[in-house]
């Protein structure tokens, strides 16, 4: 029943709501939004391998070298650290209502959700920086600046290099995915996408979680390393 | 085949867990716990990155067994790396080589 199908598609089960989406390569909609996201997948665990490398690199570092680590740790700030990785998961949560919200056909709940998770991604980014002025006034960034008046200095400058390394990386995702989720807020706003077809906001929001779960596990790798005074 | 829409509901009660596994694994690093500092904020990390991948991620709900497949050949690669690196780097002192 569909004017789009003249081009000899064959599906004549072809979901009417938004046909334009749907690619000559596809039968349906439906194929075409799992192919969307198993490729999602597949970048994602190519991004999983590429924080692996720098995540054995922390292991082997930390397992060689326990007492430098768990020193430069306490340098660390910890409610920094904490904050940010409630703010990363609220975030994660209003793109999984942002998703929820364009499955039932609410525009302005979608645009909204995606702007709150935007701005808590901006957050996230503030206090980021925030502590890397900390780091750099106090000299603990890995360098000929570099002071450390813990145990093993060297060592604790190879925990720094680490920490500056794995969440700069990460914080490097972060400016991506508000980008992504910047562009796609924007494309919601100009009413592109359906329950029919939203794969976009999908996969935006899968790249959202992933990053979301590299930090879950940056947070006890980085802040948390051995007994800690409060504050 | 069509796509599960998850209840609202079940999004606020992950958000929930995943609030408080984070208050719990910060107030546990401020208790000295020796040697299980580590392996207790690691396995709630791991809690907390399951429920994300599970439910905000949708995996649960994935009726696709290629997307299982990639994610499981992700995970095991993965431990391939961690474990077969640390074969080499925790025996290195078992035989007294110079150099180690």
């Amino acid at each position: 029943m569909s004017a789009q199908s003249s081009h000899g598609n064959p599906a004549s089960g072809l979901a009417a709501a938004a046909p334009a989406a749907l690619q000559h390569q596809f039968a349906d909609l439906e194929q075409q939004r799992e192919s969307a996201t198993l490729g999602m997948w597949v970048f994602l665990i190519t991004e999983v391998m590429f924080f692996g490398g720098m995540f054995t690199a922390y292991l082997i570092y930390r397992v060689m070298y326990p007492a430098a680590f768990q020193g430069a740790s306490q340098h660390m700030l910890f409610w920094a650290g904490t904050v940010n990785t409630a703010v990363l998961i609220c975030s994660s949560l209003f793109v999984a209502l942002a998703v929820h919200a364009v499955q039932e056909d609410h525009r302005r709940l979608l645009v909204f959700f995606l702007l709150l998770a935007l701005l808590l991604g901006l957050a996230f980014l503030v206090i980021k920086g925030y502590e890397y002025h900390d780091h750099w006034v106090n000299h603990k960034v890995p360098g000929a600046s570099f002071q450390f008046d813990g145990p093993d200095p060297l060592h604790a400058e190879v925990f720094f290099a680490l920490y500056f390394l794995m969440t700069g990386f990460h914080a490097l995702h972060m400016v991506i995915g508000v980008g992504l989720v910047s562009t796609i807020a924007f494309l919601a706003w100009r009413g592109r996408f359906s329950p029919a077809y939203h794969t976009p906001v999908d996969n935006a929001g899968l790249y959202w979680h992933f990053v979301d779960i590299i930090w879950i596990f940056l947070y006890p790798l980085l802040y948390l390393i051995g007994h800690r005074r409060l504050w | 085949m069509a796509e599960t829409i998850v209840r609202k509901r079940t999004y606020l009660v992950v958000w929930a867990g995943l609030m408080v596994l984070t208050s719990v694994t910060a107030l546990v690093s401020c208790i000295n716990l020796g040697q299980w500092n580590a392996p207790v904020a690691l396995a709630i990390a791991c809690t907390k990155a399951l429920l994300v991948a599970l439910f905000f991620m949708h995996l649960r709900y994935e009726s696709s067994k290629i997307v299982w497949v990639w994610v499981l050949a992700g995970v095991f690669w993965l431990s391939v790396l961690f474990f077969l690196s640390m074969t080499d780097f925790l025996t290195r002192q078992f035989l007294n080589v110079p150099g180690k």
